[in-house]
């Protein structure tokens, strides 16, 4: 099955960079960087049935870093909607040329 | 791509969950709502650990539903409803032709690449036994194959994970403080207080 959770790992991490690319709203870009990380924790674990546990501490250490930046990155849209009302990255182009 | 060591059962389980898991992960991309996305998140999160348990990872599959799941989109949650978010009629948030464009053309790449490496294969000497996982779960539990490495080989990252931890705390809690305009000291000692 080692294929086919690799080949389900990638097709999900696609699905996150064309999310990333296709959506405007600051949340659902962060949600899809998670949907990012899942993938990859889904190549781990499945690499990790055929080259020890090892690949199962990563994923631990993985979701420990995708919960630090889940924490830091909602307080920083808080902050941004704060001063702008908005989380359209439309509307947040301070630093646009 | 049969592989007679699995039995029907469980190679029909794994498609169903993989399906469920890519269906769900499309939804989520697509919904204009950010709730229904979020909620459709929690499905694709869902649907990994039920995999999590199908590849013989069972703690990884619990702390799954119960960190991921459970706790990181709680929080994404609670963020929308605070921005009071749910509204998908101000959400017009697709980009434009290019920023389309763009997706397609990386998307497809990233598609070509998996049809490119998938035809690769795997060292047989990096291959450890067939079982061995299964060893491992019988001999120390489904908490001791992950506990045993993280304790002793990777003591030194798990205590700097710690250390991240509180630092995401601390910056999230002085980033998301409400900054007051107040520039009166007396004041903002009693707010402090």
């Amino acid at each position: 099955m080692l294929a086919e959770a690799l080949a389900l790992s990638a097709a999900l991490f696609t699905i996150g960079v064309v999310g990333v690319l296709i959506r405007r709203n600051a949340i659902i870009i962060f949600m899809c960087v998670e949907l990012m990380l899942n993938a990859v924790n889904l190549s781990f674990v499945a690499l990790s049935r055929y080259y020890g546990a090892d690949g199962q501490v990563f994923v631990f250490f993985v979701m420990t870093v995708a919960a630090a930046e889940a924490a830091v990155g909602l307080a920083i849209i808080i902050s941004i909607f704060r001063h702008r009302q908005s989380v359209n990255l439309q509307n947040i182009n301070l630093l646009r040329g | 791509m049969t592989d007679p060591a699995y039995p029907l059962f469980y190679t029909f389980h794994f498609y169903l969950f993989g399906v469920i898991a890519l269906a769900s992960a499309l939804a989520f991309v697509t919904r204009k709502s950010p709730v229904a996305a979020a909620l459709w998140l929690v499905n694709v999160m869902f649907a990994l650990a039920a995999l999590y348990v199908m590849l013989d990872a069972h703690f990884i599959a619990a702390i799954q539903v119960l960190v991921y799941a459970g706790a990181i989109m709680v929080v994404f949650l609670f963020v929308i409803m605070l921005l009071n978010l749910g509204h998908p009629s101000e959400i017009a948030d697709a980009r434009g032709k290019w920023g389309k464009m763009a997706a397609g053309v990386l998307g497809l790449i990233l598609l070509a690449e998996i049809a490119v490496v998938s035809g690769t294969r795997v060292r047989p000497e990096w291959v450890v036994p067939r079982g061995e996982m299964n060893r491992l779960l019988a001999e120390k539990g489904a908490i001791g194959v992950v506990a045993d490495p993280l304790f002793t080989r990777y003591l030194l990252a798990f205590e700097l994970t710690s250390i991240l931890l509180l630092i995401a705390i601390v910056g999230a809690v002085a980033l998301g403080r409400r900054s007051d305009h107040t520039t009166d000291p007396a004041e903002e000692s009693a707010h402090a207080g």
